[in-house]
C-alpha cells in the first residue's frame, strides 16, 4: 500500500543537509511509490534547493519563503509546515532527527494529534508492516516500533539511512507557496558561533574525542589538528567537560550526544559505561590510552597503548602522508 | 511564580540493560531523577528563590516513581504530583502522556514549566515541545541559561554547539540542557523536610480521562540488545610503527580513510 510522504528539509548555511538526502531515502521506503513531497523553509530564493531534493529523489517539491524565517523559530517553521501539511494532507512525514527536527516534530506531531517515532536508525518493511528501530538507553539497546493509528511520522538520526543515488536527470516541480506567518512569540536575537567548521557532532563522518587524559583545554589542541587532518570534528567525554577542558556541547555519552560515526577515535578516555552507551555504536572505534587495563579497548577495533601527546602527532603526520601519497 | 517541573524517574546511568522475557529486566535495578530533569528541578528552584512562588513537581509514572518525587522536594521543590497509571494502563507512548498532562495543567495557570531536554531511557525528546503545543505556549528546548524579568524572558539555548539568544515571554515551557546549573544534592534537613511535603496521587480518573482518551499512537513490538562488540587489536610495538599500523589499517582493512 503506497503512502503520500512529505519529507522537511533542511538546509544549513546555503546547502541542504545530508540528513535531508537521507530522510527522501527513508520516505521512499516508507511511501512504497507513493509521491514524495519535499518542503523547505527559509528566506531568500529556495528553488535550487528545492532542485537538488528533486534529484535526490523527491517528486515535487513545495518551497515557504518569508524574512521570519531566515533563522528557524518553531512558531515561524511549525506555521509554515503546518500549512503545507494542510495542503498537501500526507499520510506520513519523514524529517532529520537533527536539533531542527527534534525542535519542531513533536509539535507537528501534537498538534496534528499524531504519533511520532523519533530517532529512527532503521526501517524494515519486509513483513508487510512498517517496522522502526530506535536505539533506547542511549544505544545500550534497541527496540522495534510500529505506528498503531494515523500517521507515519519519525525522525531519522544522522548517518545511519543511506540516501538514494543522486540523479540529475530526474525532473520535478518546486513551487513556491504563499504562507502568511503570523507574529512570533518567541524570536532569535542573536546566534553565537561556538561550533567548528559547522560539522555537529551526530553528523560528523569522524570524531576525535579526548578525555580526562588530555589534561587540559590545550590538550585538546592535538586533537583537533587530528580532526582536521580527517575532515571530521572534536568531542569529549564527560570527564573532560566536568574538568573545564571543553564545551558540555562536546560531550559525547548517556548525558550528551550519542553518535554513530564512521571513525571514532577515543584520546585519553577510559570508557565508562556512560560514555559507551554514546558512542559504542560507531563504525570503526580507535583507542588511545596509557592504560591497558582501560574499559574503552574492550569496543575498540584498533588499540594503541601509549601517551596520546606522543601518538597523536604522529598520527597526524602519518595521515597527511598517506593523503599526498594517495 | 507558579512553576511546575516535569520530571521521569529512569534507570541509573551505571545500569547495564538486560533483557529477559523479550522485557527490560528491572529487579535490582538502580534509579534515579532523569539526569536532564535534575536540571529543571535545580532551576525551577532558583527562579523561586529569585522571584516568589511555588515549584511543584509532576510525573507520569508508577508508584515508585515516590522515591524520585521525594528527592526532588528534599533538593527544594514545594509539592509534587504523581499520576499513577500502575492500575489503569499497561503501555503507552509520549502521546499518551502529553494527554494525561493536558488534563493535569488545564486548570493550573503556571507560569513556567521546566522539562528536561530528553530522557535518557526512551529518549523521544517529545513530551515537553508536545505538552507545551497542547497548552498552547512558547516552547523553547535545550536551554543554557534563563532570565526572567516581569513577564519577559530571555533565554541562550544550545543549537549543536552554537548558542542562540532568544526573547520570549509568559506563559513558557523550557527543556533543560546541561550547562544550565549545577543540581544540589539534598541536604539532610532537606531530606527530614521533604518528609511532611505533599505529595499528591492521582488516577485517570481524578483527571476525567478513560483508558480509551490516551490510547497510544505507537507500540513497541520488540527489545534486544546490540551485539556484542569483540575486543579489537591492541597494536605492538613503538609509537611510530603502531602508528604506521593503525593507518595502514584504517585504510586497507576498516576502509574508513
Amino acid at each position: 500500500m503506497s503512502k503520500k510522504m512529505l519529507v522537511i528539509g533542511e538546509a544549513r548555511e546555503g546547502a541542504l543537509r545530508n540528513v535531508t538526502f537521507e530522510a527522501i531515502a527513508a520516505a521512499s521506503k516508507i511511501g512504497g511509490g507513493g509521491e514524495i513531497v519535499g518542503v523547505l523553509c527559509g528566506d531568500g530564493n529556495l528553488e535550487s534547493l528545492g532542485q537538488e531534493m528533486i534529484y535526490q529523489g523527491a517528486d515535487r517539491v513545495v518551497t515557504v519563503s518569508d524574512e521570519k524565517l531566515k533563522t528557524y523559530t518553531p512558531e515561524g517553521y511549525g506555521q509554515a509546515v503546518q500549512a503545507v501539511i494542510d495542503n498537501e494532507s500526507p499520510e506520513g512525514i519523514v524529517m532529520g532527527h537533527t536539533s531542527i527536527g527534534k525542535d519542531i516534530t513533536p509539535k507537528i506531531a501534537s498538534r496534528l494529534e499524531s504519533g511520532l517515532i523519533s530517532d529512527v536508525t532503521e526501517i524494515d518493511t519486509d513483513g508487510g508492516e512498517i517496522v522502526f528501530t530506535r536505539p533506547i538507553y542511549s544505544g545500550k539497546a534497541f527496540e522495534k516500533k510500529v505506528i498503531t493509528d494515523g500517521l507515519t511520522f519519525i525522525t531519522i538520526r544522522p548517518n545511519n539511512i543511506a540516501s538514494l543515488e543522486r540523479d540529475e536527470s530526474r525532473s520535478g516541480e518546486v513551487s513556491s507557496s504563499d504562507v502568511a506567518i503570523n507574529d512570533l512569540r518567541t524570536i532569535v536575537t542573536d546566534i553565537i558561533r561556538k561550533s567548528s567548521e559547522g560539522v555537529d557532532l551526530s553528523e560528523a563522518k569522524v570524531i576525535v574525542a579526548g578525555g580526562r587524559g588530555v589534561k587540559s583545554s590545550e590538550g585538546f589542541e592535538p586533537l583537533e589538528q587530528l580532526a582536521n587532518a580527517l575532515g571530521g570534528t572534536v568531542g569529549a567525554s564527560r570527564g573532560a567537560c566536568d574538568a573545564g577542558y571543553c564545551d558540555y556541547s562536546l560531550q559525547i555519552g548517556q548525558t550528551g550526544k550519542v553518535v554513530t560515526p564512521d571513525l571514532y577515535i577515543a584520546c585519553g578516555i577510559s570508557g565508562a559505561i556512560q560514555h559507551l552507551a554514546g558512542m559504542s555504536n560507531s563504525k570503526v572505534i580507535v583507542a588511545i590510552n596509557k592504560d591497558p587495563e582501560a574499559n574503552i579497548f574492550n569496543v575498540a577495533d584498533y588499540g594503541i597503548v601509549g601517551d596520546l601527546f606522543d601518538v597523536v602527532p604522529k598520527l597526524i603526520e602519518e595521515i597527511k602522508q598517506a593523503n599526498v601519497n594517495a | 511564580m507558579n512553576i511546575f517541573v516535569l520530571l521521569k524517574r529512569t534507570f541509573d546511568t551505571e545500569e547495564k540493560i538486560v533483557i529477559k522475557n523479550g522485557q527490560i529486566e528491572d529487579d535490582g535495578a538502580e534509579y534515579i531523577i532523569n539526569p536532564y530533569d535534575e536540571y529543571a528541578v535545580e532551576e525551577a528552584i532558583n527562579l523561586r528563590d529569585e522571584h516568589g512562588g511555588e515549584v511543584t513537581v509532576v510525573t507520569v509514572g508508577e508508584e515508585d516513581s515516590e522515591k524520585q518525587l521525594r528527592t526532588a522536594l528534599a533538593m527544594g521543590a514545594d509539592k509534587s504530583v504523581l499520576i499513577n497509571t500502575e492500575d489503569d494502563l499497561e503501555e503507552g507512548d509520549q502521546y499518551t502522556t502529553v494527554k494525561i498532562l493536558e488534563a493535569f495543567f488545564a486548570d493550573k495557570e503556571a507560569d513556567i514549566i521546566l522539562a528536561g531536554n530528553v530522557a535518557i531511557d526512551e529518549a523521544s525528546g517529545q513530551v515537553g515541545p508536545r505538552l507545551a503545543e497542547r497548552l498552547d505556549i512558547p516552547c523553547i528546548t535545550t536551554i543554557t541559561d534563563i532570565k526572567v524579568d516581569g513577564e519577559n524572558v530571555n533565554i541562550e539555548r544550545d543549537v549543536e554547539g552554537d548558542v542562540e539568544k532568544i526573547e520570549t515571554s509568559l506563559p513558557l515551557l523550557v527543556t533543560c540542557q546541561q550547562g544550565l546549573n549545577e543540581p544540589r544534592y539534598p541536604s539532610l534537613p532537606g531530606i527530614m523536610k521533604a518528609k511532611k511535603k505533599p505529595l499528591e496521587e492521582l488516577e485517570l480518573d481524578d483527571l476525567d480521562l478513560e483508558e480509551d482518551d490516551v490510547e497510544q499512537k505507537s507500540r513497541t513490538t520488540e527489545i534486544f540488545l546490540p551485539p556484542e562488540k569483540e575486543a579489537g587489536k591492541v597494536l605492538e610495538g613503538e609509537s611510530d610503527e603502531q602508528v604506521k599500523e593503525l593507518v595502514s589499517l584504517l585504510k586497507t582493512e576498516a576502509k574508513v580513510l
